[in-house]
């Protein structure tokens, strides 16, 4: 069985010259397969489809360096001065140059260190703006498809009237309501973007709530809850971590659109969004102010949505041939 | 005896878009402690529904159940809230299922599964769970238990699954299992040593089993009585020496011929489960080789004695069995003999891989 599996793959992946080698030496390591032993051949596998295409091994390099940076940030940041209200009022709006490689902007601040800590705000803030859609929208999700009737209905109308209105709008809507800062503009958007994973999980878990393991469960007498989180919950989350890996750049960008209106971050916050609407009134004389956030903005939403169609591509292997 | 289970007129049906479909309508089933029934019939014919009837299991609506009686081991299946059938579940009663290929959680390791469900059953702690989750794969005669317990279902093949399917159902002591076409999808040989493990396992625990199949072969080698269901009705009961020597009902004759014999040509059964125009109040009357002019009255026949334990519900066979197997030359004498042969209890199985 797990040769005939790895059989597959090998077919399937061997079109990429690379993979050939890999996937060959995990064929012989399938001859004497312990439990951990095919697992650690499928994560390289896995992981092998994901590095296998050039865009994707560039897109998986810079979002690592992204995390190394957001980790690191308050460590590798040339200037951490920059980060807060600091004025130096001797180096206002200097060109890009070797002590300020990305220039400074117009309180004479370090525009590299703020677009640097601003990959640690980003990336947080929609971590978690990402991880409120989940948790919301796979547990309402799971809720509807599990007891189905007047609850399911009542769900999933809610995602309608949710969904009637472009994200945009109603985080725009409900932050001008509570105020613009970094933290109502996190629960904003956490609040209209679960109705799309409710609905993924819903559509999912409805075709696996008639699984025969699902009604195998149920005959032992697990109890409803436990058969709906940790037996269909669990078995829906794959197309869900494609959806978030996608989402990952779209968050991002909308949360840089909320700073840039003023409803989101505010200032000193170094937030790539805000540095673009700070750097408005002095753009035609200072481009690198607003050149170098807005190139982050594009590269990590870019290298995002390239990641999540990698992934796409490891959870369905179908598709793994064309790619 | 002991009655384990009994049911009187249960009527299963779904509701659909277009109206009701009536799907199962059992007069009557008894099953006795320790006892083995074997049902039968075509795919189609209520055995399913009638299993995860007996489970609660179907959702409802769509399914509408009626019954008037609907007893496992004294309790009261009719009038039990969920949460006490959900008890009875696991305990008492166990299931096995169709497809060992899906019957288990892919994202779980074999540990998990069942520790988990020893545990919550049980409340024992990690350790006796894992204990008796060794022990019972032992006792379904996994080899290796140490490893296999490791592995996640994909790593195992379909005989090993199965046999974790059962040790599953069995762990929590349940003492009546619904074995529905346990061996479906599984090579014959695997097959034949998954069912000597379930007869061995029936005499060694003492459990009752509804074990449901498609082929009269199997269930003769593994029931003591035999049900054989069309349409959603039994329309022959009996023991098993009665169905299969002295079958009475034209479709229970159908099914035995069905077995491929060397040297003879097999039915060929062009008007399998059609719509046909009824004329008849007998479901079979469509594909029915004997049928004369008596059938096309418009009543359903009912189940009619022929023995103590044999019933038939055919109005040419209680009126007049001989003329209906007058011409149909079978020679069943075969098929006791060859499925006689599928199972010898107490013996070590071959490995099945």
């Amino acid at each position: 069985m797990p040769v005939t599996e790895s059989d597959e793959d090998a077919t399937v992946v061997g079109a990429t010259v690379v993979g050939a080698t890999v996937i060959g030496a995990t064929v012989i390591g399938a001859t004497n397969p312990t439990a951990a032993r095919s697992r650690l051949r499928q994560t390289r596998l896995q992981w092998h489809v994901l590095t296998s295409n050039i865009m994707q091994k560039a897109a998986f390099g810079f979002i690592a360096l992204l995390c190394l940076t957001a980790i690191l940030a308050p460590y590798v940041v040339p200037y951490p001065a920059a980060i807060g209200g600091q004025v130096s009022m001797n180096e206002i709006l200097e060109a890009p140059s070797w002590t300020h490689p990305f220039g400074t902007d117009e309180f004479g601040r370090d525009i590299f260190s703020r677009v640097l800590y601003g990959v640690r705000v980003s990336l947080m803030a929609s971590v978690i703006v990402i991880s409120i859609a989940i948790g919301l929208g796979s547990a309402f999700g799971v809720i509807a498809a599990g007891v189905g009737g007047i609850v399911d209905e009542v769900i999933m109308r809610t995602t309608d009237i949710f969904l009637a209105f472009p994200v945009a709008v109603l985080a725009i809507v409900i932050t001008s309501f509570w105020g613009g800062s970094l933290r109502n503009a996190i629960i904003a958007l956490g609040i209209s973007w679960w109705p799309w994973y409710a609905r993924l999980v819903r559509g999912t878990a409805l075709s696996i709530r008639e699984r025969p393991y699902v009604i195998a469960a149920r005959a032992l007498g697990t109890s409803p809850l436990r058969v709906m989180f940790s037996h269909i919950l669990k078995n829906s989350l794959g197309p869900t971590l494609v959806l978030a890996s996608l989402d990952m750049g779209a968050v991002i960008l909308m949360l840089a659109t909320l700073s840039f209106l003023g409803l989101g971050a505010q200032p000193p916050t170094p937030e790539w969004g805000l540095m673009i609407n700070q750097s408005r009134t002095y753009f035609l004389s200072a481009w690198w102010y607003m050149a170098f956030p807005g190139l982050a903005i594009t590269l990590t939403v870019f290298s995002f949505s390239i990641l999540g169609e990698g992934l796409g591509e490891v959870l369905n292997p179908k598709s793994r041939g064309q790619g | 005896m002991e009655e384990v289970l009994r049911i009187r007129d249960l009527r299963v049906g779904f509701e659909v878009y277009r109206g009701f479909v009536d799907v199962l309508n059992l007069g009557e089933l008894s099953i006795q402690r320790g006892e083995s029934y074997g049902l039968v019939g075509e795919s189609g014919a209520g055995k399913t529904v009638l299993a995860l009837a007996l489970l609660g299991l179907l959702r409802r609506p769509p399914a509408v159940i009626h019954a008037s009686e609907m007893r496992l081991g004294g309790v009261d299946l009719l009038s039990i809230s969920p949460k006490e059938l959900r008890a009875l579940r696991g305990r008492h009663i166990a299931m096995i299922f169709q497809d060992p290929m899906s019957s288990l959680d892919p994202v779980y390791t074999v540990r998990s599964q069942m520790i988990g469900v020893i545990r919550r059953r049980s409340g024992v702690d990690r350790a006796a769970a894992l204990q008796r989750t060794l022990e019972y794969m032992r006792l379904v005669e996994l080899p290796d238990p140490e490893t296999i317990v490791e592995k996640y279902p994909h790593e195992l093949s379909g005989g090993q699954r199965q046999r974790v399917i059962i040790a599953l159902a069995l762990s929590c002591g349940a003492d009546f299992l619904i074995a529905d076409e346990p061996t479906r999808n599984l090579d014959v040989t695997v097959q034949a040593s998954i069912l000597k493990t379930l007869y061995r396992l029936r005499q060694e625990l003492g459990v009752s089993v509804l074990f449901i199949a498609n082929s009269l072969a199997l269930v003769s080698a593994m029931c003591d009585r035999v049900g054989i269901l069309l349409h959603g009705r039994i329309v022959e009961a009996g023991t098993v020496r009665e169905i299969v020597e002295d079958p009475m009902h034209p479709y229970t004759l159908d099914l035995l011929r069905a077995v491929p014999r060397k040297g003879e040509t097999l039915l060929d059964d062009e008007t399998h489960l059609v719509e046909v125009e009824c004329h008849s109040g007998c479901w079979h009357f469509a594909r029915c080789r004997a049928r004369g002019p008596v059938c096309e009255s418009a009543e359903a026949p009912v189940l009619l004695p022929i023995s103590e334990t044999h019933v038939v519900a055919c109005v040419r066979a209680a009126t007049a069995p001989p003329a209906i197997l007058a011409d149909q030359p079978l020679g069943l004498g075969c098929v006791p003999a060859t499925t006689g042969d599928l199972v010898v209890p107490h013996q070590a199985p071959p490995g099945d891989s």
